[in-house]
């Protein structure tokens, strides 16, 4: 038995063999793993998506591809980078590893139903990447899959809605397995302001997951319905109203951004107290700011439909509440400075991906907020200030998020240390490369430049080069750091145990962890952030 | 846990008694529809609907018996469907 | 407690499981209720007309039948603590009966609506008017995805009453029982909803 205890998750393979022992394994850091293969591979088609459109958008006039496959591949690059990579990201991939083991726990409270999550996640990104080869040619519709667009196009929209459809099953689950998870599997003395952040921003996940998901997955329902039937819920002709499926498809699809904001949130709630060497400041208005957010985002969705006709009343109420929910966003970015002021830092690089997150997350914010005001919303709505917003939010926010969670756990998962060197020099290219990309958009929209154009006037190429450029500048960032990544995982220095001096309890167990984790469930009699010295005495 | 609800095993009269009501509901929201209400007619179905389901809630699906977690869960998230149609419909009514 | 939780199972971890997933079913119907009750303010008049069309007696019986089935369905999970094992079954039987009587009139009530020419994309059905599409739109949609609900839960059912035959499931862990239990109970209480906004609000 005790050969047995130090073998770790990677090597115990059960009654399965090579690939099987992982596709068919229900323990949630294989899982987590799982996820986070698949999830690379669909980011890295994403951004070449991506790249191609910037490409384009190089000159005015067509030069690489023309505007249908423009179309085609704004929505592509959309559908991938929401459904498939961002929403699941962080939950998925760093939720499934370290929730059970930050809380105490040997596994999530219910192992099958975590891996048949990943295998609907698998089976429901086939079908929606399946509209890409069939007949037909992929989408076009935008990721919104926007009516009367959705049932009007003669594009391969089916396999697109009900892929969306059945990754948002994948989701529920894994919101269900996280919230009875923690609910029941915390470690004895693990009260709930006890519980490390990160967990707590799962816990608000999970929550959205549950109660906003269903209505996307009924709306696109409908969409099948529209499209296969010919019901009309939707189709002014027999009497329906488009604007009545922006406000369900928004009912979800604003509560998901904080699906992909809060886990990110709560990474850098771990990180920023570790290389501070100093508890969290203002643990339980973080805790608190968390569940806030959860709830009022419910309620923003009518912000995302400012010129599309609403009543003025609604206007006003969206409005309120969007202004409303960046308070406690900006309550977490206080703490966060809090927590860093006084502080004896220690530079490595999950520290810069975290530091960056703060300065790209205050501008994609604060861009926000421009948007959120009904006035100027009227002058940016559907401009390139729109996907500077949200590409600093979503990419600056979740990606520099994952980004530093991938660099903090990196030991703890594969148990060996990576080159510091190259990794910094990688996110100063990929930081640099970012803004280089993104910043100019602003300053497009501002001038008039409206998004998912494929053309463009003369005034518009200075910035459009610039951000071209920078597309270019983040790849190359990108390629050092997954080159630094995969090579370290294999000849990388071992790591030990805790190599940061973190505090939760995740830093307590092997690197790379055991199959259970933890011989003996931990008791726990402290708040997570106790920088005292003399703890371990 | 399992103690909790071993210890209220629910007598088979309270399903009875549950049934009877909701029947007595269902004739009663068949029958009102016989009587001209006017702009309470919608108010009226939805009303007995709600109290209905409240039943079932309640003693079949065991709220009653359960933790008080589970109650505020379940109260909350009626509460948030409620919202949701409430902000919905401010775009509507005032459009 | 959370070791012993490792080694057992739980049961209130699973009724809890069970009960995030009924809240997404509920935020799944939900958002269909929000699309009525839209469509019923915004067409008052040919929705009040096109609930005439259907039959109050149809949904009576229907919701009667719904009803007694959750009651049932209700009892033997006191039964099967009681560790009435024959009683279980046949209250399970009986719910299985229902919930097949149900469909029957459901089976019945579609084919007169589509002899009738009423169904989604028809001609007849445009040719009512927007209001009366919208509505059996939502009327086909709602009662359908309600039906699919139903046949989930009779294959539920009647796994559970396999186990209970097979002495899988006794009082010892009647978790399943009780879980299809708020799976069935769901079903019922969406039904009290549709009952109302399709066939009495006339």
């Amino acid at each position: 038995m005790s050969e047995h205890k130090h073998k770790s998750f990677r090597e115990e393979n059960g009654s399965y063999k090579g690939v099987f022992a992982w596709i068919f394994s229900t323990d949630h850091k294989r899982i987590g793993l799982l996820y986070l293969y698949a999830i690379v591979s669909f980011f890295l088609i994403g951004v070449l998506l991506g790249a191609l459109m910037k490409l384009e958008l190089m000159a005015p006039g067509k030069t690489v591809i023309d505007p249908a496959t423009y179309n085609a591949i704004f929505t592509l690059h959309g559908v991938i980078m929401i459904f498939l990579v961002v929403v699941p990201g962080l939950p998925a991939v760093f939720g499934n590893f370290l929730l059970p083991i930050m809380i105490g726990a040997k596994d999530v409270a219910f192992p099958k139903l975590n891996l048949l999550s990943w295998w609907i996640y698998v089976f429901g990104a086939i079908i929606a990447l399946s509209s890409l080869f069939m007949g037909g040619g992929p989408p076009d519709t935008g990721w919104t899959f926007y009516a009367p667009y959705a049932f009007k196009t003669n594009t391969n929209m089916l396999p697109a809605v009900l892929g969306a459809f059945i990754l948002g099953f994948s989701s529920i689950l894994t919101g269900i397995n996280f919230i009875v998870t923690i609910h029941r599997l915390r470690a004895p003395g693990m009260t709930w302001f006890k519980m490390p952040l990160f967990p707590w921003t799962l816990y608000g996940t999970g929550w959205i997951q549950i109660l906003a998901t269903p209505i996307v997955g009924i709306t696109l329902l409908m969409i099948v319905g529209e499209r296969v039937l010919n019901i009309g819920f939707f189709d002014p002709a027999l009497g329906g109203d488009p604007i009545l499926y922006q406000h369900l498809f928004w009912i979800y699809s604003h509560p998901a951004v904080y699906i992909m904001i809060l886990p990110a949130m709560g990474a850098i709630s771990e990180i920023i107290p570790t290389f501070a060497n100093k508890s969290i400041f203002g643990y339980k208005a973080i805790v608190i700011s968390t569940l806030a957010i959860a709830f009022v985002g419910y309620f923003v969705w009518g912000h995302h439909m400012f010129t599309s006709g609403m009543s003025g009343t609604a206007l006003y109420t969206f409005s309120l509440l969007t202004f409303l929910v960046a308070i406690p966003s900006a309550i977490k970015v206080f703490n966060w400075v809090g927590t860093l002021h006084k502080a004896s830092i220690q530079l490595e690089t999950p520290f810069f991906w975290a530091a960056s997150f703060l300065f790209v997350f205050m501008i994609g914010g604060l861009s926000g907020l421009a948007l959120g005001a009904l006035a100027t919303n009227v002058h940016l709505h559907d401009t390139a200030f729109v996907v500077a917003h949200f590409h600093f939010i979503v990419f600056g926010g979740v990606g520099f998020a994952f980004m530093g969670a991938i660099h903090y756990w990196f030991p703890k998962i594969w148990g060996r240390m990576y080159n510091s060197k190259l990794a910094t020099s990688g996110w100063i290219i990929f930081f640099i490369g970012f803004c280089t990309l993104y910043l100019p958009m602003f300053f497009l929209g501002v001038t008039g430049m409206p998004r998912r154009y494929y053309d463009y006037v003369e005034k518009f190429h200075g910035p459009n080069i610039v951000s071209t450029i920078g597309s270019w500048v983040l790849i190359l960032g990108l390629i050092i750091i997954i080159y630094n990544l995969i090579r370290s995982a294999y000849k990388g220095e071992k790591a030990d145990k805790n190599p940061w001096g973190g505090r939760t309890l995740e830093w307590t167990v092997d690197s790379p962890p055991t199959l259970e984790n933890f011989d003996e469930i931990p008791v726990v009699n402290r708040s997570p952030y106790d920088y005292r010295k003399n703890l371990e005495s | 846990m399992n103690k909790h609800t071993e210890n209220h095993v629910v007598p088979y009269s309270l399903y009875i008694y549950v049934l009877a009501g909701l029947l007595l509901l269902t004739m009663l929201s068949v029958g009102v529809t016989h009587i001209e209400l006017a702009n309470l007619t919608v108010f009226t179905a939805i009303l007995l609907a709600s109290i209905k389901s409240c039943l079932v809630l309640v003693f079949f699906m065991h709220l009653k018996f359960d933790n008080r977690i589970l109650q505020i869960l379940v109260t909350a998230v009626f509460i948030l469907v409620a919202l949701v149609l409430f902000i919905t419909f401010l775009d509507y009514n005032y459009r | 407690m959370s070791d012993a939780i490792h080694l057992h199972r739980d049961d209130e971890a699973s009724k809890l499981g069970m009960w995030l997933f009924i809240f997404t079913e509920l935020l799944l119907f939900a958002g269909l209720f929000i699309v009525y009750g839209i469509y019923r303010y915004l067409n008052p008049v040919a929705f009040h007309l096109a609930a005439e069309e259907l039959s109050v007696t149809v949904g009576t019986v229907n919701t009667i039948i719904l009803l007694v089935s959750s009651a049932t369905m209700a009892m033997a999970s006191t039964a099967i603590r009681l560790k009435n094992k024959q009683l279980t079954i046949l209250l399970l039987l009986a719910t299985l009966f229902m919930a097949f009587m149900f469909m029957t009139n459901k089976y019945f009530e579609w084919k007169g609506k589509f002899e009738h020419g009423i169904f989604p994309g028809s001609e007849d059905l445009l040719r009512l008017g927007h209001g009366d599409t919208l509505f059996f739109g939502l009327y086909f949609f709602m009662t359908g995805l309600h039906a699919l609900h139903i046949i989930v839960g009779f294959v539920l059912i009647t796994i559970v009453c396999y186990r209970v035959n097979n002495n899988t499931l006794t009082n010892e862990n009647p978790v399943l029982l009780d879980n299809s239990g708020l799976y069935w109970h769901l079903v019922d209480l969406i039904w009290i909803f549709l009952f109302p906004l399709f066939y009495l609000i006339t």
